[in-house]
């Protein structure tokens, strides 16, 4: 098991995986968002090369109404 | 041509509006449809975990093909987290670099942190974002913050989500005088008057949110913002009379007063 802090809260995980994956057992597979892993940007482009592993801070945002 | 131009791209419609506060997406698309609005804000914000997955998102309501898409940074508090913000949402909106910074400093006023909005422009203007800059009234600081290089400068006419329409026309007045980028009224407006008397000053265009969303008919309020920043554009450039305490020119003609009128 993994503990990853995702927009400040802790959710487990069976193992290390990639950010595709996570996105995967999220729900959020083709949903229009975006990732900062560790305070760091991650392109789409990239999201299937970068594991994730224990205590991890992600932040995963979309757009919504504001003026 | 009345060219309405930022950052080198060329819009119609000077009426920039929020996607905030609305009942529902179809509230929130009827609205801007309404508005007649090309550029539109959007806020970035954590996605709610274990939402259901089929719930629709505003962009596919808002699709960035048809919008001009703004990204705002609303509720940040330092340059950092605008930065942050910003960074995101370019990453969202693939590439996308026009943004809105504002840089709040106090949760109850919502006044800017014109220190930070400084500090964060600078930033920004350095990744290569087109920056249209929210910020208080005050001609020094948003001569500053075309000098960093941001694209457009939009100081707030009363307080955001106010409705207090234009405090102080004087400084606007001066800014506009004073910017060599698109002015633009951004927080206060209340209703269809004040962002004609905008226009009227000669603000480049008005991004509003709270007076569309928070009428009682958003859709109705949509198209009366869009007539009168329409309306207010066209009396600045034409031009309006001068202002005389009374007058001894009648717009009718005085000869040939029936001799029933012996008024002299």
């Amino acid at each position: 098991m993994i503990q990853l802090i995702i927009n400040g809260e802790p959710q487990q995980f069976e193992s290390s995986l990639n950010l595709q994956q996570l996105l995967e057992n999220m729900g959020l597979q083709n949903k229009r968002i975006a990732i900062e892993h560790n305070g760091e940007i991650i392109p789409r482009s990239r999201f299937s090369d970068y594991i994730v592993t224990e205590g991890d801070r992600l932040e995963i945002v979309v757009a919504v109404g504001g003026g | 041509m009345d060219d309405f131009i930022i950052a080198g791209k060329c819009y119609k419609s000077r009426l920039l509006v929020g996607t905030g506060k609305y009942k529902d997406f179809s509230e929130t698309r009827a609205a801007i449809e309404a508005s007649g609005s090309e550029i539109i804000t959007v806020a970035i914000r954590r996605t709610n975990i274990g939402q259901n997955p089929d719930e629709p998102n505003l962009l596919d309501v808002l699709p960035p093909s048809k919008f001009t898409l703004l990204p705002n940074t609303a509720g940040c508090y330092t340059a950092e987290e605008a930065i942050r913000t910003l960074r995101l949402a370019r990453e969202l909106l693939d590439g996308h670099s026009l943004v809105k910074l504002e840089v709040l400093g106090d949760s109850k006023t919502l006044f800017p942190n014109i220190v930070e909005t400084i500090k964060a422009a600078q930033t920004l203007v350095k990744e290569n974002f087109q920056v249209m800059v929210y910020t208080s009234d005050d001609p020094i600081v948003a001569k500053q913050l075309e000098e960093v290089g941001c694209v457009a400068i939009m100081p707030l006419a009363s307080l955001i989500g106010s409705g207090m329409g234009i405090l102080n026309p004087w400084n606007l007045q001066i800014m506009i005088d004073r910017a060599t980028v698109p002015v633009l009224v951004d927080a206060g407006v209340g209703t269809a008057s004040d962002a004609a008397i905008a226009m009227e000053l000669g603000c480049d265009g008005v991004l509003m949110n709270t007076a569309i969303a928070a009428a009682k008919d958003p859709i109705m309020m949509a198209s009366a913002m869009r007539k009168a920043v329409e309306a207010g554009r066209e009396a600045y450039l034409a031009g309006r009379m001068e202002k005389k305490f009374y007058s001894a020119s009648p717009s009718s003609p005085i000869d040939g007063i029936s001799p029933l009128s012996s008024h002299k």
